[in-house]
């Protein structure tokens, strides 16, 4: 039988791997439990920093333009700024709870368990949830953040009214923080 | 939209300040009561306008007003273009190329024209001093001294941007025979073609409400060089020894052109005349009276033929209809007046540069009214000191 390269690449591959049955349908088994944590701490402060930071630089850009002729602007629409800030401290508050999750295993020797993938995928969904309903949220309440400066600059009576809708955009953000704790609180590795 | 507010959000945010700084209704109200054109500085200086006016010497004139007035755009201007990014920043050198024609052409006709006399040195520094401040460019010192168009053309224009305006509208055999507003128009016609194109590829929202706002400036001028056609030809007699602006929406109308009395009488250009056939060719070649509206317009021979030309288009029917209603106005006025509608209404949308060309197309129509109130102070026509195109 003539066989080709990749092929042969793969049997010698298949005897070398410690998991010789190991296949294509297998592969999220294969990948530790662990690394599902590690990924989701990652993700909950990459992502939600991002999102801050985007929001922050729309706001901040339009505020500080808007503030050269309007000086009294800037004191209070600091709260859209401030309210960027909160979603990278939501990052930072979930990435500190899922890794006070990341103790290492008791017992070695039966690891990995069910309740270890359910923790790991868990912990991960969790980061990941956080991540991107915060970046949404930074982009929402950050455009809007520095619209809503340049409507106050205009007209002061609009500031409060409109705030309303930022504090709307920021609920988006919330919401991914309530439902990522209730997620990582309701499960752990197995100890 | 992400990228226009952080590349130019600041801008934005500054652009809006300033023009929460355009006179109020009320400081129009404060200025019109004022007993000399000195009392109306001190209305002046509780505006935007204070630092302008603070160093001026007490006895204002209009010229002093107009000019301040005029330094007080320009700072607003540079402070928007230095810390532009693209496209932006092309899109505010555009804004200029409008003023540097004018220069150009004011420069053309007082130097093109006095070939015969003298022209001593510091007659080029008066000469631009009277040139608008926006639209000066690296050499155009140079420009005084050439004799001829098509000696300009080389020495000087060939570098500046709006050389390629030159090269598509004028060939420099007949440069030299031509009148200067006719290359005025023509120079004009191939800038708001090549800015309205320019703003097309900005993509929406800039396409949209510059469009508008250009297209209307195309037909405004269509419509202008027809009536100011016949003008020319009525005067084109033994007595008459004015020359006719074609346009004096830019910087002309601050120094050449006195608001209340009429366009200052100048010796030296004869008349010009403006065969039919020219007409057609100076139309802006877009916008919505292009082309069968042009075509209409170029055998228009009274406002009768003018309004069977523009009926096609609600605005400039509401326009003519305005006019005709209130002898008072002219037509232009109430073009004016749809200009500041215009441009009020480029600011009322986010994520576009059009606002910011709006915003010196306002603060030129304001300038405009306060030289027009203190010529009437100045003049004492109270009566007419309300005929002015308020900016809110």
């Amino acid at each position: 039988m003539n066989c080709s390269p990749v092929i042969t690449f793969i049997e010698e591959e298949q005897r070398m791997t410690f998991v010789p049955s190991a296949k294509w349908d297998q592969y999220l088994t294969m990948i530790d439990p662990y690394n599902w944590g590690a990924w989701g701490v990652f993700l909950a402060i990459a992502i939600s920093v991002l999102g801050a930071s985007w929001g922050i630089f729309l706001t901040g850009t339009s505020l500080v333009g808007g503030a050269v002729k309007h000086p009294r602007i800037k004191s209070k629409n600091l709260i859209s700024v401030l309210f960027c800030e909160a979603l990278a401290i939501y990052g930072i508050i979930l990435a500190i709870i899922l890794q006070n999750k990341l103790a290492a295993p008791l017992h070695p020797a039966s690891y990995p368990e069910p309740q270890d993938f359910k923790a790991g995928y868990g912990f991960f969904a969790a980061g990941a949830i956080v991540g991107f309903s915060n970046l949404a949220a930074g982009y929402c309440v950050g455009a809007l953040g520095g619209t809503i400066a340049l409507a106050d600059a205009q007209n002061p009576a609009l500031f409060v009214k409109c705030f309303v809708m930022e504090i709307f955009g920021e609920a988006i953000g919330l919401m991914g923080v309530i439902v990522s704790i209730i997620l990582s609180t309701s499960m752990s590795y197995a100890q | 939209m992400t990228s226009f507010v952080a590349n130019h959000g600041y801008l934005d945010g500054l652009l809006r300040g300033y023009r929460s700084g355009l006179l109020t209704a009320a400081d129009y109200a404060n200025l019109t009561q004022c007993e000399t054109v000195d009392d109306m500085k001190v209305h002046l200086m509780n505006t935007d306008y204070a630092n302008v006016f603070q160093d001026l010497p007490s006895p204002l004139t209009t010229q002093s007003i107009a000019e301040a007035c005029t330094r007080k755009m320009v700072e607003d201007f540079q402070s928007l273009r230095q810390p532009a990014l693209e496209p932006l920043a092309k899109f505010l050198d555009y804004i200029t190329y409008g003023y540097m024609i004018d220069n150009i052409v004011l420069i053309l006709s007082e130097t093109l024209h006095e070939r015969g006399t003298e022209n001593p040195a510091g007659d080029t520094q008066a000469l631009l001093d009277r040139c608008h401040p926006l639209g000066l460019f690296e050499g155009i010192t140079a420009l005084c001294v050439a004799q001829t168009p098509a000696e300009l053309y080389h020495l000087v224009l060939v570098n500046s941007p709006l050389a390629k305006y030159f090269l598509a509208t004028l060939s420099m055999e007949n440069l030299d025979e031509m009148h200067v507003e006719v290359i005025r128009n023509l120079l004009y016609k191939e800038y708001l073609k090549d800015f309205f194109r320019f703003c097309q590829q900005l993509g929406e929202p800039t396409s949209e409400s510059m469009g508008d706002i250009l297209k209307f400036e195309a037909d405004r001028r269509s419509i202008n060089i027809t009536v100011n056609s016949w003008r020319m030809q009525a005067l084109s007699k033994p007595w008459g020894h004015q020359s006719i602006q074609l346009t004096r929406f830019r910087a002309s109308h601050l120094l050449g052109v006195c608001p209340v009395q009429p366009t200052r009488p100048d010796r030296r250009l004869p008349p010009p005349s403006l065969p039919q056939d020219d007409r057609q060719r100076i139309y802006p070649t877009f916008g919505e009276l292009w082309p069968e509206g042009t075509s209409k317009l170029q055998d228009a021979v009274d406002m009768d033929g003018l309004r069977a030309a523009v009926d096609s288009v609600e605005a400039y029917r509401d326009v003519l209809q305005q006019q005709n209603e209130n002898p008072d106005k002219t037509i232009e006025d109430c073009f004016f007046e749809k200009e500041v509608q215009n441009c009020l209404l480029a600011f009322e949308s986010h994520y576009s540069y059009g606002a910011f060309y709006a915003y010196f197309r306002l603060k030129e129509q304001e300038t405009r009214n306060i030289v027009w109130i203190a010529e009437c102070i100045a003049q004492n026509k109270r009566d007419r000191i309300n005929h002015f195109t308020p900016t809110i």
